[in-house]
C-alpha cells in the first residue's frame, strides 16, 4: 500500500463507506432522504422576524421609492413624449459616437424594427428602468470598489458580499424588498440595482489596483495630494476598466429589469414576454423576445464602444444629427406617430405559422427529447436502480442484472485503480452515483463527502459554509429540491460543457469557424436570461426538459470561450517543440495543448456551473421540481422566509462549487 | 551641522520588508551591528532591502547608485524620495529631517524641489505629451496658459516640441522617456532622481539619451541621483558611484576609485568587464610634476592618448592645472590591465 498517497487512502476509505451506505440504504429508508422528523418550521420563524423588521423599514422604503420614482416618472414621460423617429435618431447618433458608422446603422435598423413591431412604448418603459438603475448601480459600485481599493482591510468582506449578491437569486430577496417598498417599480429597481452592483465593484477594484506603480509614483513625485492622486491619476488610467464595469452593469441591469417584470405593474417589455408566454402566443413572445435581444445588443455595443474608445474627435455627422433629432422632437406630434396595430397583427399571424412548424417538427424534437430524457436525465435522477424497470428501460432490476452491475463496478475500480489510484476512486464514485441517481444518494454520504472535499480544498470556512447549507436545506425540508437542483445543474453542465468544449476546440483549430462562432456566442452572452426560455418553451412545452434546454443554451458559451482562449494561448514555443518531435495534430491537442490550457478549461467549467446555477431560478418558470421552483413558489405566496432560505441554499451551493473548482487539485 | 554644499545626507538608513519590520529598530541607545542584524533579519523571514546606507550627495554632482537587480538600489531611491517610509536612520534634505515631515509638507517639497524619472516612464496614457509635462504644474494649481507655456519650453529642451499633441502610445520608447524627463524638470527641481531611466531603451538609443542627459546637465546643473545596473553607464555619467549588493553599500567613490581600487572581489568582478582606457580619464592618473609639450585635457579619456603614446611621449602636462602631469607609465599600466583582464 506504500504507493498510495495519504489523500488517496482517505478517499478510498470514503468510497468504501459510501458504498456501504448505498447498500444499507436499500434496507434502511432513513438513509435515503433527509428524515422528516428532523425538520423544523424555520421559514415560519424567519417570517416572524423578517415581516415586522421590513415593515418597520417601510417609511424609509417609501422615502427611497418616492426619490426613485420621481426621476423615473420624468424619464418615462420624456421618452413617451418624444416622437419615436427623434429618439431613434438620437440613439443612432449616440451609437455613431460610441462605435462608428456600422453601429449607427445597426441602431437605426434595430430601433426601427422595435417601432414597427408595435413595441415602442413598452421598450421605452424598459429603457427608462435601465436608465434609472444603471447610474445608481454604477455610482454605488464605484464607491464600494474605491473603498475596497483604498481600505485593504475591507476587501475580504466586500468580496464575500459580492459573491453572495451575485449568486443569491434575486427572486429570493424580492419578497423582503416588496415588504419594504410595497408593490411597484421601486422594489424591482432595488432588486435590479443589488444584482448589478457587483460587476462594477469588481471592475473598479481591478482597474484601480492595476494602475502601474510607475504612474502612482510619478504622480506622487509630481506632488499629487491623495485626492489628486485618485481623481487625476488613478481614475483616468483605470477608465477603460471602469467602462467595462459600466458595460457589465448595464447588461446585468437590463437582464434583471426584464426578469423583475414578474411582479408586474410597469407595462414593460418583460411583462409582455411573460404574458404572451402565459397565453401561449408564440408569435408575440418571440417578437417581444427579439425586441429584448435587439435592445440588449445595442446597449452592449454602445457601452462597450465607450469602453474601447481612446480620446479622439467626434464624427463629422454628430452635431447635425443631434440637431436634426432635436428639431424632429419639437416638430413632430409625439404619440400620434406610433405605427398602428399592423406589426402586432403580423405577429399574430406568425402564431399560426409557428404552431404549424412546432407540430410539424415535433417528431424530430421528440427524438431528441426522448434520447436525453431516457439516456441522461432519468439515469441521473433515478439512478440505474430506478431506471432499470420495464417502464423506463424495458428490463427489470433482477438479481443477475444487479450482480453484473456490481461485478462491472468492482472490476472497473480495480482495473483503473491499479494503473492510477485516482481513476479507480473516481470510477467507484461514478458507479455509486449512477446506481442511486444523484437525488437518491444517501444523505449522510453527501454530508461526509462534501465535508471532506470542502475541508481539504478550502479549510474551515468553506467547510462551515457547505455543512451549514446542507443542514439548512435538510432542516427546512428542502433536501429533495436541493438534490434535484444539483442533479439538474449537473446534467446541464455535463451537456453544455461537452458541447461547448467541443466547439471551443474546433474554434481554436479553425479561424473560419471561430469567426463564425464569435458573433453567435457574443449574442448568446448578451441576451438577458429570460429570453432563453422562449424558444425552449416553444419547442418542448412546460417541463423539466425545457428548463434543461434553456439552461444549456445559456451555459454553453463560457466553455466555448475559455477552451478556445486556453488552446489559442498555449505557448507557441512548446507547440512548435511538440510538432518538431513529430506529434500528430491529435497528439498535439491531447498531450500538449489541453494540458497547457488546463487552468483556462477549469475556469471555463467553473463559469459553466455558475451560469447554470444562475439560470436555474429563471428556468423554474417553465416548471421544475427543484430549489428555483421553491423560490418562485415562495414569491407567489409572498412567503419571505421560504424564499430567503431557498435562495440562501442556492447561493451557498454556487459559492461552494466555485471555491471547490478554484482550489488547487488535492 | 550639514555643510552648505551638501544637498541630501543619509546616515544609517534601513528599509526592511517583512511581517514586522519595526520590531528590530526599537533600540534607542544601542548601536546596531549591521552585519549581525542583516543575518538575523534574513533568518527571521524579513528582507533587508536597504541596510545601513550612509552617504552625502553634494550640490550639483551626479551621484550614481549602481547594483544588480535585487541589490536594493530602487528601494533606496524610493526611500530618499520618501515614496517608501524608512525604518531607521536619518535622512536630511537641505538640512531638514525628511523622515519626519508631514504628508502636506512632503507634497510641497516634491512639488517645488524634487523631480523623478522612471524606468517604465510612468506617463499618463490618457494625456498628450504636453499635458503630461504640464501635469506637475497643474497639480500645483498653476493656470492653464502659464503651465502650457512652461511645458512647451520643456518639450523644446528635450527636442520634442513637434510631438506635443501625441499620446504616449503614439511615441517611441526614447521619445516617451524624453517626455518623462521634461515632466520631471517642469517645476525646476533642485534634486533630480532618475531611476534606471534608460534601461528600457535599445542600446543605440540609450547611448544617445546618455549624451543628451550630459548636455542637459551641463546646461541645468541639477543635483542628480541616478540609478543604474549598467557599470558602463555609471562610469560614463557619474561624478561618484555608490555600489550596492544585498541591500548594503559596499563602496562609494569616483569611477576611477571603483575601477582602479575595487573594495572587494565582488566589485572587482563587476569592473573586470569594463575597458579601462574608455572609462579612466587623465585627471584620475595625474600626479605632481612638470612636463613639456602640448597639454591634455583633464577629462580626456585615456584611449585618446594612444597615438601620442605610440610616438613615444613619456609625460603629458595637464591642461589648466600647472604642476600636474600624466606619466606614460601610469597609462601603460592601466592599458596592460585592460589587455590582461579582457
Amino acid at each position: 500500500m506504500a504507493r498510495f498517497s495519504r489523500s488517496e487512502r482517505l478517499w478510498a476509505v470514503l468510497l468504501a463507506v459510501s458504498a456501504l451506505m448505498v447498500v444499507l440504504a436499500h434496507q434502511m429508508p432513513v438513509l435515503r432522504g433527509f428524515p422528516t422528523a428532523l425538520t423544523l418550521p424555520l421559514s415560519e420563524a424567519l417570517n416572524a422576524v423578517i415581516t415586522p423588521v421590513f415593515e418597520a423599514l417601510r417609511p424609509i422604503g417609501r422615502l427611497l421609492s418616492t426619490m426613485i420614482e420621481a426621476p423615473l416618472a420624468a424619464i418615462r414621460a420624456g421618452l413617451a413624449w418624444a416622437p419615436w423617429p427623434a429618439t431613434v435618431l438620437g440613439l443612432a447618433m449616440l451609437a455613431l459616437y460610441a462605435g462608428g458608422r456600422r453601429l449607427a446603422v445597426f441602431a437605426l435598423l434595430a430601433l426601427g424594427v422595435v417601432a414597427l413591431m408595435g413595441y415602442w412604448p413598452k421598450a421605452m418603459n424598459t429603457l427608462a428602468l435601465v436608465l434609472i438603475s444603471v447610474p445608481l448601480a454604477v455610482g454605488i459600485g464605484f464607491a464600494l470598489g474605491a473603498l475596497g481599493h483604498l481600505v485593504p482591510k475591507a476587501r475580504a468582506g466586500l468580496i464575500f458580499l459580492l459573491d453572495v449578491m451575485q449568486t443569491w437569486p434575486a427572486f429570493g430577496y424580492l419578497i423582503p424588498l416588496l415588504l419594504m417598498f410595497g408593490f411597484g417599480p421601486a422594489a424591482g429597481l432595488a432588486a435590479s440595482v443589488i444584482f448589478s452592483i457587483p460587476p462594477m465593484v469588481r471592475n473598479t477594484m481591478l482597474g484601480l489596483d492595476e494602475v502601474p506603480p510607475a504612474i502612482v509614483e510619478s504622480a506622487l513625485m509630481a506632488g499629487a495630494r491623495p485626492g489628486q492622486l485618485f481623481w487625476q491619476a488613478k481614475v483616468p488610467v483605470a477608465m477603460p476598466q471602469l467602462m467595462v464595469g459600466v458595460n457589465q452593469t448595464t447588461m446585468a441591469s437590463l437582464s434583471m429589469v426584464i426578469i423583475i417584470a414578474i411582479i408586474g405593474g410597469f407595462n414593460d417589455i418583460g411583462w409582455e414576454v411573460l404574458s404572451a408566454m402565459r397565453a401561449a402566443e408564440l408569435g408575440r413572445s418571440l417578437g417581444a423576445g427579439l425586441v429584448i435581444v435587439l435592445i440588449a445588443v445595442l446597449l452592449d455595443r454602445i457601452t462597450r464602444g465607450f469602453a474601447g474608445r481612446r480620446r479622439g474627435v467626434a464624427p463629422r455627422w454628430l452635431g447635425p444629427g443631434l440637431m436634426a433629432a432635436l428639431v424632429l422632437a419639437l416638430l413632430l406630434p409625439g404619440e400620434a406617430l406610433l405605427p398602428d396595430e399592423e406589426g402586432q397583427r403580423w405577429l399574430r399571424r406568425l402564431d399560426a405559422w409557428l404552431l404549424g412548424f412546432v407540430a410539424w417538427s415535433a417528431p424530430v424534437f421528440a427524438v431528441l427529447r426522448n434520447a436525453i430524457t431516457y439516456g441522461v436525465m432519468l439515469p441521473m435522477r433515478l439512478g440505474f436502480s430506478g431506471a432499470a424497470s420495464p417502464m423506463v428501460w424495458g428490463f427489470a432490476l433482477s438479481a443477475p442484472v444487479t450482480l453484473t452491475y456490481i461485478a462491472v463496478s468492482l472490476g472497473g475500480v480495480v482495473a483503473l485503480g491499479c494503473r492510477a489510484p485516482w481513476r479507480g476512486i473516481g470510477f467507484g464514485f461514478a458507479a455509486l452515483v449512477f446506481w442511486t441517481g444523484l437525488p437518491g444518494f444517501p444523505w449522510p454520504g453527501v454530508f461526509l463527502l462534501m465535508g471532506f472535499a470542502t475541508w481539504r480544498a478550502g479549510g474551515a470556512g468553506l467547510f462551515a459554509l457547505a455543512m451549514g447549507a446542507l443542514l439548512l436545506a435538510g432542516v427546512s425540508g428542502l433536501w429533495q429540491p436541493m438534490m434535484q437542483s444539483i442533479y439538474l445543474c449537473a446534467v446541464a453542465v455535463l451537456i453544455s460543457f461537452a458541447i461547448g468544449a467541443t466547439l471551443g476546440v474546433i474554434a481554436a483549430e479553425s479561424d473560419r469557424f471561430s469567426a463564425l462562432l464569435r458573433p453567435v456566442s457574443d449574442t448568446l452572452q448578451t441576451m438577458p436570461q429570460f429570453v432563453f426560455l422562449i424558444p425552449a418553451l416553444m419547442l418542448f412545452r412546460v417541463g423539466e426538459f425545457t428548463a434543461l434546454i434553456a439552461i444549456v443554451l445559456y451555459a454553453v458559451v463560457p466553455p466555448i470561450r475559455y477552451v478556445e482562449h486556453g488552446l489559442r494561448s498555449a505557448r507557441a514555443d512548446l507547440t512548435e517543440a511538440a510538432v518538431q518531435m513529430g506529434a500528430t495534430p491529435w497528439q498535439l491537442l491531447w498531450q500538449v495543448k489541453l494540458p497547457l490550457a488546463r487552468g483556462s478549461v477549469r475556469l471555463g467549467l467553473n463559469q459553466t456551473i455558475m451560469a447554470a446555477l444562475s439560470m436555474l431560478v429563471i428556468a423554474a418558470l417553465v416548471g421544475t421540481r427543484e430549489l428555483g421552483q421553491q423560490v418562485y413558489v415562495a414569491l407567489s405566496r409572498a412567503d419571505a422566509g421560504a424564499g430567503l432560505i431557498a435562495g440562501a441554499v442556492i447561493a451557498a451551493i454556487a459559492l461552494v462549487a466555485d471555491r471547490l473548482l478554484r482550489a488547487p487539485v488535492a | 551641522m550639514v555643510s552648505e554644499s551638501i544637498m541630501l545626507s543619509c546616515r544609517a538608513l534601513w528599509k526592511v520588508f517583512g511581517p514586522r519590520p519595526g520590531y528590530y529598530f526599537d533600540t534607542s541607545g544601542y548601536r546596531i551591528d549591521p552585519e549581525a542584524l542583516v543575518t538575523r533579519l534574513r533568518q527571521e523571514g524579513h528582507i533587508p532591502a536597504v541596510a545601513d546606507a550612509t552617504f552625502d550627495v553634494r550640490k550639483g554632482e551626479i551621484f550614481v547608485i549602481m547594483g544588480l537587480s535585487g541589490s536594493g538600489k530602487s528601494t533606496l531611491v524610493r526611500c530618499l524620495s520618501r515614496l517608501l517610509d524608512i525604518e531607521h536612520g536619518v535622512l536630511e534634505f537641505e538640512g531638514r529631517d525628511l523622515s519626519r515631515v508631514s504628508g502636506r509638507e512632503l507634497t510641497e517639497i516634491r512639488r517645488r524641489k524634487m523631480g523623478m524619472v522612471f524606468q517604465s516612464f510612468g506617463l499618463m496614457p490618457h494625456l498628450t505629451a504636453l499635458e503630461n509635462v504640464a501635469l506637475p504644474l497643474k497639480l500645483q494649481g498653476m493656470a492653464r496658459a502659464p503651465r502650457e507655456a512652461r511645458a512647451r519650453k520643456m518639450l523644446e529642451l528635450v527636442e520634442l516640441a513637434s510631438r506635443e499633441d501625441a499620446l504616449p502610445a503614439q511615441l517611441s520608447g526614447g521619445q516617451q522617456q524624453r517626455v518623462g524627463i521634461a515632466r520631471s524638470l517642469a517645476p525646476d527641481p533642485e534634486l533630480w532622481f532618475l531611476d534606471e531611466p534608460f534601461s528600457a531603451l535599445d542600446p543605440l538609443i540609450r547611448r544617445q539619451m546618455q549624451d543628451e542627459f550630459l548636455r542637459l546637465q551641463r546646461q541645468l546643473k541639477k543635483t542628480i541621483i541616478f540609478i543604474t545596473h549598467d557599470i558602463m553607464e555609471a562610469c560614463r555619467l557619474a561624478d561618484r558611484i555608490a555600489l550596492m549588493q544585498g541591500g548594503r553599500i559596499i563602496q562609494i567613490g569616483t569611477p576611477a576609485d571603483i575601477l582602479l581600487k575595487p573594495a572587494d572581489d565582488y566589485v572587482a568582478s563587476f569592473t573586470a568587464e569594463v575597458a579601462l582606457s574608455r572609462a579612466i580619464r587623465v585627471r584620475d592618473l595625474a600626479q605632481p610634476g612638470a612636463a613639456e609639450g602640448p597639454p591634455v585635457a583633464p577629462e580626456a579619456l585615456l584611449e585618446t592618448l594612444l597615438a601620442d603614446l605610440a610616438s613615444g611621449r613619456q609625460r603629458f602636462p595637464v591642461q589648466g592645472q600647472p604642476g600636474q602631469v600624466l606619466e606614460a607609465d601610469a597609462v601603460l599600466a592601466v592599458l596592460r590591465r585592460d589587455a590582461g583582464g579582457g
